[in-house]
C-alpha cells in the first residue's frame, strides 16, 4: 500500500526552547485508520497539527502523496480536521456548516445540495438542516463536526479527541460508527486519543507517544501482547510492573525469586522490567506455591473481580472471575508466555 | 427573584425623574407655544434647517465609518494577542479617555491653528499655511479622536469571544485569509459592529462642543443649533425641544435600520 503521509525526522521547538516532539518519523497508509495515543502533552495533537498545517515543525518534512509540503497553508491542504471541541461556525445552521467547505471552492448549487444531503444522512441528521447548531447536543454538534469535514471528500481524514466530551454510551456507538464510515469511504483516518480502549477498538494501527517520543508503532493485538516497555504496558490497560534481573535466558528474578519465561538475549543480570497482565497472574493454593500475598482488597467489576494482594515487595492487581475471601493467604504463578520481559527505558 | 426587585428601585426611580420626565417634558416643550396651547409650528419650522441635519448627519457618518475602519483591524489584532498583553494594549487605547474631553479637544485648536504646529511644521518644508482649523474636516477629525475607543472596545469584546478553533476550522475547509475575514469573522463580529457604530454615531451627530471649537462658525451642527436656542442670543426653547425631539427621531429610525442586521438576541434600543 501506498504512503499517504509521512513524517520524516520531525522535531517542533516551542520559542522558549521547550521540546514539544522529538524526531518523529511515521508513514500512514492509504485507507488506514491510524490513532496517535498517549497521554496529554506527549505530543499526539501537535503531531496532528503538523499533518493538519496549523503548526510548521522545527525541523523535518512533512511528504503528502510522496511530496514535501513543509509551508503549505491548511487551506491548499487535501486534509480536513474534526477539531477537539467541534469548532462549528455558530452564526451558521446545520447545512450552512456542512455547505461551509463547498461554499469556500464556489461549487454549484445544486451539487452543494446533492452532497450535503448525503452527508445529513450519513450522519443521521436528517431534518435538522435549519436548526442552529447551539441548540444540538454534543452528540449531533459531533456529527456536524465530521460531515463538514467529510463532505470536502479529503483524502486523509484528521480527528483530534472527537469524542472526548461525550458521555460513555454515545461513545462507543460513535466509534463503531466512524469506523464504518472510515470503512465505508475508504479514507485514511488518523485519529487522536488519550483513551486506550477507544484506540485498541477502532485503529488498524497505533502509535503510542510519550514526552515527544514514539515508543511503540503497531496493531492493537501487537500493543497490547507485545508491549515494548513499560510505559507502553501501563498505558494500554492495567499492568503489574516489578523489577527483576535475568540470570540467564528464559530465566527471570523477581521478588527474589525465579520464574521461568520465553524471552532471552538480555545480558547476564541485566535489570528489566517485568511486565505481567492483571488476568494472566493464576492464583493457586498458597500451600507450597512459589509466591504468595494476602488479598487486601476486592472489587466487584462485572465481567470479573479485581483483587488487590499483597505479596512480597509488590502489591498484585489480578483479575479473576472467582473472588478470594479478603485476608486470606493465596498462592501465584504465571504462565511463561505471560511473563513479558522488557529492557529499562531511559528517563 | 422576587426579592431581588427592591434593588431595582434606585435606578428606577432615577429613570423615571431623570430620563422619563424630562423626555415628556421635551416633547411638551415641543408641541406646545409660550401660552401652553397646542402647536405643531415649532416641528414644522425644524425644516428651516433642514441643511444643518443633512450636515450633522453627514459629518457623524464620515466619523463613524472612519472609526470603523481604523478600529477593525486594531481591535482583531488585539483580540488574538496573549492575554497578558491584551490589557496593556486596552489600557492605552483607554488612555486618552483619562484626560478631559475639553482639554483635548483644545489641544486640537492649537496643533491646527494657523500658526499651529502642524502649519509650522509645513512651512519648515516650504509648504503652506494650510487651513486646517474651522473646516468641516477638523470636525471629522475631533469626532473620530474622541469617539474611536468607543468604536474599538464593543469591537474587541465581541471578537475575543471568537474561538482561534472556529478560524483553524476556515482555514481547514478551504478559507484564505479574506474568506475568513467575510465568511466568519465579520459575520460573529456583526454585534460589535453594529453597537460600535451606534456609539460613535450617537454622540457624533448631536455634539456641539467639537463643532464649536474646531469648525467655527461655519460648520454649525445641530447640537450648537439646540444650544442656541436654550443658552444663545436666539432663546426659543420651544423649538430648541422640537429640534431634540426631530433629533431623538432621526436617531430612532436609523437604530431601528441597524437592528435589521444584528442577531435577534442583540438588540441594541
Amino acid at each position: 500500500m501506498e504512503n499517504v503521509v509521512s513524517l520524516k525526522d520531525i522535531v517542533v521547538e516551542f520559542e522558549d526552547g521547550e521540546r514539544i516532539l522529538k524526531s518523529i518519523s511515521l508513514d500512514i497508509k492509504d485507507k488506514e485508520f491510524v490513532t496517535f495515543l498517549g497521554p496529554s502533552g506527549c505530543g499526539k495533537t501537535t503531531t496532528l497539527r503538523i499533518i493538519g498545517g496549523f503548526i510548521e515543525p522545527t525541523s523535518g518534512d512533512v511528504l503528502f502523496e510522496g511530496k514535501k509540503i513543509n509551508g503549505v497553508p491548511p487551506h491548499k491542504r487535501n486534509v480536513n480536521t474534526v477539531f477537539q471541541r467541534y469548532a462549528l461556525f455558530p452564526h451558521l445552521n446545520v447545512y450552512e456548516n456542512i455547505a461551509f467547505g463547498l461554499r469556500v471552492k464556489k461549487l454549484p448549487e445544486k451539487e452543494i445540495l446533492r452532497r450535503v444531503g448525503e452527508m445529513l444522512e450519513l450522519v443521521n441528521l436528517k431534518g435538522f438542516e435549519k436548526r442552529t447548531v447551539n441548540r444540538l447536543s454534543g452528540g449531533q454538534q459531533q456529527r456536524v463536526a465530521i460531515a463538514r469535514a467529510l463532505v470536502n471528500q479529503p483524502k486523509v481524514l484528521l480527528l483530534d479527541e472527537p469524542l472526548g466530551a461525550l458521555d460513555l454510551k454515545l461513545r462507543k456507538e460513535m466509534q463503531t460508527e466512524l469506523r464504518k464510515i472510515q470503512q465505508a469511504m475508504e479514507l485514511t483516518f488518523v485519529y487522536v486519543t488519550h483513551d486506550q480502549e477507544e484506540a485498541l477498538t477502532m485503529s488498524d494501527r497505533i502509535v503510542v507517544m510519550n514526552g515527544g517520543v514514539i515508543q511503540q508503532i503497531g496493531s492493537p493485538t501487537d500493543i497490547y501482547n507485545e508491549p515494548v516497555n513499560a510505559f507502553v504496558a501501563d498505558f494500554i490497560g492495567e499492568s503489574n510492573i516489578v523489577n527483576g534481573h535475568m540470570p540467564k535466558d528464559c530465566v527471570v528474578e523477581f521478588t527474589g525469586r525465579q520464574f521461568e519465561c520465553v524471552d532471552k538475549g538480555f545480558s547476564p543480570n541485566e535489570t528489566v522490567d517485568v511486565v505481567i497482565r492483571p488476568e494472566d497472574v493464576k492464583v493457586i493454593s498458597a500451600e507450597g506455591a512459589k509466591l504468595t500475598g494476602i488479598v487486601e482488597s476486592v472489587v466487584f467489576k462485572g465481567v470479573h473481580y479485581e483483587m488487590i494482594v499483597d505479596g512480597v515487595d509488590h502489591k498484585w492487581i489480578i483479575h479473576s472471575t472467582k473472588a478470594e475471601p479478603v485476608g486470606a493467604m493465596i498462592g501465584m504463578t504465571f504462565d511463561p508466555f505471560d511473563i513479558h520481559i522488557m529492557k529499562k527505558t531511559e528517563e | 427573584m422576587k426579592q431581588m426587585k427592591i434593588f431595582a428601585a434606585p435606578y428606577l426611580v432615577w429613570m423615571v425623574v431623570f430620563i422619563l420626565v424630562p423626555l415628556l417634558m421635551v416633547a411638551y416643550f415641543a408641541l406646545t407655544n409660550d401660552e401652553g396651547r397646542f402647536t405643531i409650528q415649532y416641528v414644522s419650522d425644524v425644516g428651516q434647517y433642514a441643511n444643518i441635519f443633512v450636515r450633522s448627519i453627514w459629518l457623524a457618518l464620515i466619523a463613524t465609518v472612519i472609526c470603523l475602519i481604523m478600529a477593525y483591524p486594531l481591535a482583531f489584532i488585539l483580540s488574538r494577542m496573549d492575554k497578558h498583553k491584551q490589557g496593556t494594549m486596552l489600557l492605552i487605547v483607554m488612555l486618552p479617555m483619562w484626560m478631559n474631553f475639553l482639554l483635548r479637544t483644545y489641544a486640537w485648536m492649537t496643533l491646527l491653528g494657523n500658526n499651529g504646529i502642524i502649519n509650522y511644521l509645513f512651512g519648515l518644508v516650504g509648504l503652506g499655511p494650510f487651513k486646517l482649523i474651522n473646516t468641516s474636516g477638523a470636525v471629522v477629525l475631533g469626532m473620530v479622536y474622541n469617539y474611536l475607543p468607543f468604536m474599538i472596545l464593543p469591537l474587541y469584546s465581541v471578537m475575543v469571544k471568537i474561538d482561534k478553533s472556529v478560524l483553524e476550522a476556515a482555514t481547514d475547509l478551504g478559507c484564505n485569509f479574506w474568506n475568513t475575514l467575510f465568511r466568519v469573522i465579520i459575520p460573529l463580529s456583526v454585534p460589535g459592529i453594529t453597537s460600535g457604530i451606534t456609539m460613535v454615531f450617537v454622540p457624533a451627530i448631536s455634539t456641539f462642543i467639537i463643532s464649536r471649537m474646531l469648525g467655527g462658525g461655519s460648520n454649525l451642527l445641530i447640537g450648537d443649533l439646540i444650544e442656541m436656542q436654550f443658552l444663545g442670543n436666539a432663546y426659543n426653547p420651544h423649538l430648541g425641544a422640537a429640534i431634540s425631539l426631530v433629533l431623538m427621531v432621526i436617531i430612532l429610525l436609523i437604530m431601528t435600520v441597524m437592528n435589521q442586521f444584528s442577531p435577534d438576541d442583540q438588540v441594541l434600543i
